[in-house]
């Protein structure tokens, strides 16, 4: 090394002072725009924060005000069970499995054949979030492409899915959007498993379900673990493709944590309760991460 | 795994289908947008126009909302670059003190839900009269899309082997130097792959500029095509496939020219290497 005729500690030094000249744009950026934010996520949710009206002259620190309000409103539990189930149908149930699913059925396919499938699988993850939501609310709406199908099949009068099926609808567009991330991931890990060790299970009589049982899961855990988490953290977060689709509504059938949060805070102008609002989200992102962290095995 | 002629034929049978459900609801937007009596759902167009596509670029607020679009996110894009390799450097090369936990913070703060700083954002940028100020917005976009760059970032210089460059410091280069003419030169794939990267998620991205951003005029594609929607989608729908299709075309662009580097760049082994 070049530098190996100076010693050690003095070198080290040298290096912590270059390491931080070359890390100083990225911390002043992060600081700025994520620390900050963060920060303030804590402190503006114990005020009276609000946009509009005698309270946003005095900004006032009202402690636990927000969360009191925020505990005994009741639209905040049906908020937290309806981002609960968006999360694990859309997710955990439908991202994570239908792309393992895909994924299995791929290994060992043709190449050429495996690339066509999953250029349609990914070019529906590709497409923004907004442009998603157009072509399923095309998809779903009254006199959209699933209704024509149906209402020339048989009899039935059409469904005004968007609005009897609010849940499904946006669950379904999510996973449609959401799937290829996962059978990326799945792929990847389902073609680093040798051949011999499934065969040879085969071949000592192993049927086919257990093989897949005992084999082939046990060996892709750590894919799913990691893609678990980070799906479930990306859904946690997801607004545009519900705000689009349905609003939120209706009534509030489908108000997840952020759609709430954007309500109370833009539409409502109580920009306190929609910090308060954003910790909970934070907070529930943060246990997801130590989960996935631990299940992981990271050490901080 | 050896498995039977009928299994093989369902195998393929279900990929197919799902392959077909995959692409269903996006061919209504390209069908959609060439037909010049489009409607909701999905129908062969029974003449083909350029009509639509025609009526959005000619559209002069579709335009600047484009233009608009270009700067923040290859602005956003070009800094998220520049800024990232500079920190995955010392990352990569040097033993510093804290480097583990750094780098752990980096993927915690990646895996958190963006949309729930936007409320204080919001308030920060009242206060500091930031609001509809797309300069303050590409840098806030930049803050949040950095960890991740980071951490992509470090993975690829790991790659780039240190001897290079030290034959580079004994010819008399600085760091900056190597950097600049053994690194980087390097490290093009990695480069090409975080820029494309930040871009996509960027271009996408509806939920910062709608809250950030109130001038009508100042609002980038992704916010427009939502507003059109609201004022046009139910009676307009060739144009809105247009916009759809047009506003799309890019980002998918990029991914496949991307996609055979990407998959270095997810690895998650980069923080136990040291």
């Amino acid at each position: 090394m070049a530098t190996s005729s100076i010693p050690l500690a003095k070198k080290n030094k040298l290096e912590n002072v270059k390491s931080l000249v070359f890390l100083s744009p990225a911390l002043v950026l992060l600081l700025i725009f994520f620390l900050t934010p963060m920060v303030l996520t804590i402190l503006f949710s114990f005020t009276n924060l609000s946009l509009t009206g005698a309270q946003a002259k005095q900004l006032e620190f009202i402690g636990f005000q927000n969360f009191i309000n925020m505990f005994k409103d009741v639209e905040l539990y049906n908020s937290l069970a309806k981002t609960l189930i968006f999360v694990i149908l859309s997710a955990v149930l439908g991202q994570c499995s239908l792309g393992f699913f895909i994924a299995f059925l791929m290994k060992g396919k043709s190449a050429a054949f495996r690339r066509i499938i999953g250029i349609c699988v990914i070019a529906a993850w590709v497409t923004p979030e907004i442009v998603v939501a157009f072509c399923w609310v095309a998809f779903l709406g009254d006199s959209g492409t699933l209704n024509t199908i149906l209402t020339s099949l048989s009899e039935i009068n059409a469904i005004a899915f968007l609005f009897e099926y609010p849940m499904l609808s946006v669950v379904i567009a999510n996973i449609w959007r959401g799937t290829a991330f996962s059978m990326m991931a799945f792929q990847t890990a389902l073609d680093d498993i040798p051949a011999e060790v499934e065969e040879a299970a085969i071949m000592d009589g192993a049927s086919r379900w257990k093989v897949i049982r005992h084999i082939t899961i046990p060996m892709v855990r750590g894919t799913v673990t990691t893609n678990l988490m980070l799906v479930t953290l990306q859904t946690l977060g997801v607004f545009t493709l519900i705000y689009t689709m349905t609003g939120g509504g209706p009534g509030n059938h489908t108000m997840t944590l952020p759609v709430f949060m954007y309500q109370k805070a833009f539409v409502s102008y109580q920009l306190g309760y929609g910090t308060a609002i954003s910790l909970v989200i934070l907070l529930l992102g943060a246990v997801f991460s130590i989960l996935y962290m631990r299940l992981l095995k990271v050490k901080l | 795994m050896k498995i039977g002629k009928i299994e093989r034929i369902l195998h393929y049978t279900i990929l197919i289908i799902l392959a077909v459900l995959f692409v269903l609801p996006l061919f209504w937007m390209i069908f959609a947008s060439v037909d010049p009596s489009a409607i909701q759902a999905l129908k062969i167009p029974k003449e083909l126009t350029m009509n639509n596509y025609k009526e959005v670029i000619t559209d002069p607020s579709i335009i600047r909302s484009f233009l608009i679009g270009l700067m923040i996110s290859g602005g956003q894009s070009i800094i998220v670059v520049l800024v990232s390799i500079l920190a995955a450097y010392p990352l990569s090369r040097y033993q510093v003190k804290y480097k583990k936990s750094f780098l752990y913070t980096i993927l915690f703060l990646t895996s958190l839900p963006m949309t729930a700083v936007i409320v204080p954002v919001y308030q920060m940028f009242l206060i500091f009269n930031f609001v509809d100020k797309l300069w303050a917005v590409t840098l806030f976009l930049t803050g949040t899309s950095l960890p991740y760059a980071i951490w992509m970032m470090k993975n690829f210089m790991d790659s780039v082997p240190m001897d290079l460059e030290e034959s580079a410091w004994i010819d008399g280069a600085s760091v900056w130097q190597g950097i600049k003419r053994i690194v980087a030169p390097l490290m093009v794939p990695g480069i090409f792959t975080v820029f494309i990267f930040t871009y996509t998620g960027s271009w996408g991205n509806f939920f910062v500029p709608y809250i950030l951003i109130q001038s009508p005029e100042k609002m980038p594609a992704s916010v427009n095509i939502f507003q059109f929607f609201g004022n046009y989608g139910l009676i307009n729908y060739g144009k809105l496939a247009a916009f759809s299709v047009l506003y799309t075309v890019p980002v998918v662009f990029l991914y496949f020219l991307s996609q055979r580097y990407m998959s270095k760049g997810f690895s998650f082994g980069g923080a136990s290497k040291g």
